[in-house]
């Protein structure tokens, strides 16, 4: 139901950013600007992608660039000469999506009775492990060099090129998607039982809601996401090695989570655009300033540190993020008895929960 | 068999390595569930500590006068406290607020802060690897085609050392008395009239206060550090608080040697790219199968 | 096989026995209860059979099966609802958003529905709303139906536990003490409402400590006393049974 009233004219002001992207390589013709622009949208798919995870089921997943990964060599390892395989970009989009769905699986059915902070543990231990083992497994993978000249995408006997601006239009329509898909889940049976299984796990259960099923539909979704990212960023860069999925990656865009709000949509929107903008244009800028008067200093070299004082600060002080709601301010702060039921197991339950 | 044995020494080393750090986790989460992610950072900063010590006692002249002895007593009391007064400041300021939150809330701030530590030391002493100064000179034993050091010895005798004086801390003082009542039901603690903040600063001190003894440690083992060395430890470390049992001091050292073990075996049997990846494995096993641990009970029901 | 009936249960925490060789047979169309002091057992029978617990011996009959041990969910898919001792909504969802998840199991939906906002789905979630709506009127909180739960009063807030029990149409309704909390006239609604319940169709199972609205609602009445069945009747036996006077009207009244 719409609410006119509800809106303030900051939301009118992003509503017509968003209408205005389409048009902006008519105004800006710089090739740079459209391909970091392409980059921030990869960003943002995975911030969508994620946020169903931690956003929508609260679940913690610090593993989330493994499911790029996996996206990314699978489309690589079949649209390259690696095996000599070039089967077409289109269908991979899906089918890697599939894949990196059905490891989200693998890794959530026997995880996801785990405690919150546990999971986020393994998740991470699994983050760990996949690149290390597409690096060690360098027969199929390329080792520490990955897979290079990996196919562009072909749309109606048109090729994608080196040039950025249909990867532009691309990732546009696949954000677009994703935040409709999004959105639906959020506003289903779905979407509520994540958040009954976010304010109160055993209530939710006794719903008849099986907790168990749920969060794994979350994780394996979100993984999808990023699969489908990861697509993407193959073709793009025609290059995949395991440097690019370290933990760095799940971190930033965790960071845009927490910074644009976890679980709103228009705040994930405008975390991770917020951090590429500070990314792709303020952090090189600042060194190239600073290197103008004399100071040699890389600031992209030091973004972790502000992303360490945004999860920090946004924590301590703004829990629901620049753009979350009032509810959801309510349940990361005033819910102590909440956060002691989350998650536990059943028979563990002191009494006086119950 | 040889093979095999010169990996168990190795993997006895790392493991009291590992051990000194999961102390600080095992401890921290025992007493405010809280999985320290930070604490890993700790760790090579007590690496950091120890080499800009030295580096002073050295840069006065004065090493070479100074009693070895004294000199590393001098460093690893620098560490500790250093070390301490980080893991204070840490939950003072990252974690203190937040402690009726949903327990994501400071796991996401401890990564945060886990960021900042490690760009503080990248920003203090650069992001390439640094060497530690070998004071201590490195003996090493031949035993058949077995070699054995001084220093891994060192580091076995340490961990052990320490993880007794916590034993004797932890059950038979009244700050340890106070710890462990605190661990087990804060309210009914607080009523008792115990200060509870107190109580979780001085937890905080003492787990930050090893992890510096496992820096200096690990830092005359290695002979280098780096900025991002805690990351990986932390986990590894993190895996044997876990295996232990969380929140059990005798179980962080025995996992803490297991961890070790795994790695060093694979390494020396496998091979070394594998060596990470199993120990990764084994976190991720462990949390699924024996989340409890090997020494801790399966949590009773509370009567 | 009964309608529902706990047969010799018993659950034990460690070495305290809460629940011990229970057994109690509710006939459908009834208002039942279970009374007894604090710490007597009742909670925990009751989340012997939701499945918050595994029994530790005995058996729980419910609609021609046995349930003991059986997870929450299935439990509630079979047909059982229930509220807590301590309420639990969800705190930071709308109280119309609270009766819709608690029609959760008896909704269709799928992944694909839910991911596509099918026809099929939207025409399910408008009436889901319906429902939800209309179970909102019958505890009468449809003013209330966009308020959080958790700025609600603490009776409206039972109230609307009990509808977003109702919400799964089921079959028995376990209300663990209803009226705690709740002034005399909110009380005599409540009675009300129960008595309305059952009418509908819904067998009606009650812890309660407020004795007037027990002996007043009540059909049947089982008398726990640390953990053992100690007594069972129509209330007029249960206020002269001496064990219980003993056991329990003494001590209070
Ligand atoms: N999860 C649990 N772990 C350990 N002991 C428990 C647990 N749940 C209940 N108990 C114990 O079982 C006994 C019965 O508790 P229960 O909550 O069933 O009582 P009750 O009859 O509902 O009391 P009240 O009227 O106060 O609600 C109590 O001694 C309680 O401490
Ligand atoms: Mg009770």
């Amino acid at each position: 139901m719409l609410n006119w009233k509800k809106y303030r004219p900051i939301d009118w002001a992003l509503v017509a950013i968003a209408v205005f992207m389409p048009f902006l390589p008519l105004v800006d013709h710089n090739g740079g600007h459209i391909n970091v622009l392409v980059n921030a949208g990869i960003y943002m798919m995975l911030a969508i992608g994620l946020n169903i995870v931690v956003g929508f089921a609260g679940l913690l997943d610090l593993g989330y660039a493994a499911f790029f990964a996996i996206g990314s060599y699978t489309y690589a390892m079949v649209a390259s000469p690696q095996f000599g395989l070039h089967f077409s970009f289109w269908p991979m989009v899906l089918i890697s999506a599939f894949v990196a769905a059905l490891f989200g699986v693998i890794l959530g059915a026997p995880t996801l009775r785990l405690r919150g902070d546990y999971l986020a543990i393994v998740t991470l231990g699994f983050g760990e492990i996949v690149p290390q083992t597409f690096l060690n497994l360098a027969k199929y993978t390329g080792g520490p060099n990955g897979i290079s000249a990996i196919d562009q995408p072909k749309l109606f006997g048109y090729h994608f090129g080196l040039n950025p601006l249909p990867y532009y239009y691309l990732v546009l329509v696949l954000i677009a998607f994703s935040l409709i898909v999004a959105n639906n889940l959020r506003t289903s049976r779905l979407g509520r039982a994540w958040m009954a299984i976010r304010e109160d796990e055993i209530a939710a259960a006794h719903m008849g809601i099986n907790t168990t099923t749920a969060k794994l539909a979350a994780f394996s979704l979100g993984a999808s996401f990023s699969g489908l990212s990861g697509v993407v960023n193959a073709s793009l860069l025609t290059l995949v090695s395991p440097d690019q999925f370290k933990f760095n990656v799940s971190i930033t865009v965790l960071s845009m989570l927490v910074l644009g709000g976890m679980g709103s949509l228009p705040g994930v929107v405008v975390g991770s655009a917020l951090l590429s903008i500070l990314n792709f244009f303020i952090l090189p800028q600042a060194s190239n300033l600073a290197a103008t008067v004399g100071l040699h200093i890389d600031f992209t070299s030091y973004r972790f540190m502000l992303y360490g004082i945004i999860l920090v600060a946004v924590m301590l002080f703004k829990p629901e993020g620049l753009w979350g709601s009032e509810q959801r301010k309510a349940e990361l702060k005033e819910s102590g008895d909440i956060a002691k039921a989350e998650n536990a197991e059943y028979e563990e339950m002191p009494r006086e929960t119950v | 068999m040889e093979l095999f044995i010169q990996q168990v020494i190795n993997g006895l080393s790392l493991g009291g390595i590992y051990a000194l750090i999961a102390l600080g986790y095992t401890m921290v989460y025992g007493i405010i569930e809280l999985i320290n992610f930070a604490h890993g950072d700790v760790y090579t900063m007590g690496s950091f500590f120890s080499i800009a010590i030295i580096g002073l006692l050295d840069a006065s002249g004065q090493l070479h006068g100074l009693p070895l002895l004294l000199v590393l007593a001098v460093t690893l009391a620098g560490a500790m406290i250093l070390c301490g007064i980080v893991g204070v400041l840490l939950e003072r300021l990252a974690y203190r607020r937040l402690r009726n939150a949903p327990r994501l809330a400071p796991l996401i701030t401890a990564i945060g802060a886990s960021f900042i530590l490690e760009n503080i030391m990248q920003l203090w002493r650069g992001p390439s690897p640094i060497p530690f100064p070998s004071v201590v000179p490195n003996v090493t034993w031949h035993f058949g085609g077995v070699n054995l050091s001084s220093n891994e010895v060192l580091v076995v005798v340490m961990a052990l050392a320490l993880m007794a004086m916590l034993q004797i801390f932890i059950y038979n003082t009244r700050l340890g008395k106070a710890m462990r009542a605190t661990a087990q039901d804060r309210d009914a603690a607080q009523l008792m009239g115990i200060n509870i903040n107190m109580t979780i600063a001085l937890t905080f001190f003492i787990g930050s206060a090893l992890a510096g003894v496992g820096g200096f440690v690990s830092g005359i083992y290695y002979g280098s550090t780096w900025f991002y060395n805690g990351f990986e430890a932390g986990l590894k470390a993190f895996t044997a608080a876990v295996l232990g049992g969380i929140g059990n001091v005798a179980g962080a050292m025995l996992g803490g040697f297991v961890i070790g073990m795994v790695e060093s075996l694979t390494a020396g049997f496998i091979s070394d790219q594998w060596a990470t990846v199993a120990v990764f494995l084994l976190l991720v096993l462990v949390l699924i199968f024996r989340p409890s641990g090997l020494l801790g009970e399966v949590l009773p029901d509370k009567v | 096989m009964a309608f529902f009936a706990l047969k010799n249960v018993t659950k034990t925490f460690g070495g305290l026995v809460a629940v011990k060789e229970v057994s109690y047979e509710i006939q459908p169309g009834q208002i039942a209860a279970m009374i007894g002091p604090n710490g007597a057992g009742k909670s925990t029978a009751f989340n012997l059979v939701t499945g918050l617990y595994v029994p530790t011996s005995g058996e729980i009959e419910f609609d021609e099966q046995t349930i003991g041990g059986k997870k929450p969910d299935f439990v509630c898919k079979l047909g059982i609802a229930r509220t807590f001792q301590n309420i639990r909504l969800f705190a930071f969802m709308t109280a119309v958003e609270n009766v819709m998840a608690g029609r959760h199991v008896r909704m269709g939906a799928m992944l694909w529905d839910s991911l596509l906002h099918t026809p099929k789905q939207r025409a399910e979630e408008r009436r889901v709303r319906e429902k939800a709506l209309e179970l909102l009127r019958f505890v009468k909180l449809e003013r209330h139906a966009d308020d959080y739960a958790h700025n609600l009063p603490y009776g409206f807030q039972r109230r609307l536990e009990i509808a977003r029990a109702l919400a799964s149409d089921p079959k028995l309704l376990l209300l663990d003490e209803p009226a705690a909390g709740m002034n005399p006239r909110e009380k005599e609604d409540l009675m009300g409402l129960i008595r309305a319940i059952r009418d509908r169709g819904t067998t009606v199972f009650l812890i309660e400590h407020d004795m007037g609205l027990v002996m007043n609602i009540s059909e049947r009445i089982a008398v726990l006393d640390h953990g053992e069945k100690i007594a069972e009747g129509t209330p007029v036996e249960i206020r002269a049974n001496p064990r219980v006077i003993e056991a329990y009207l003494g001590k209070s009244a």
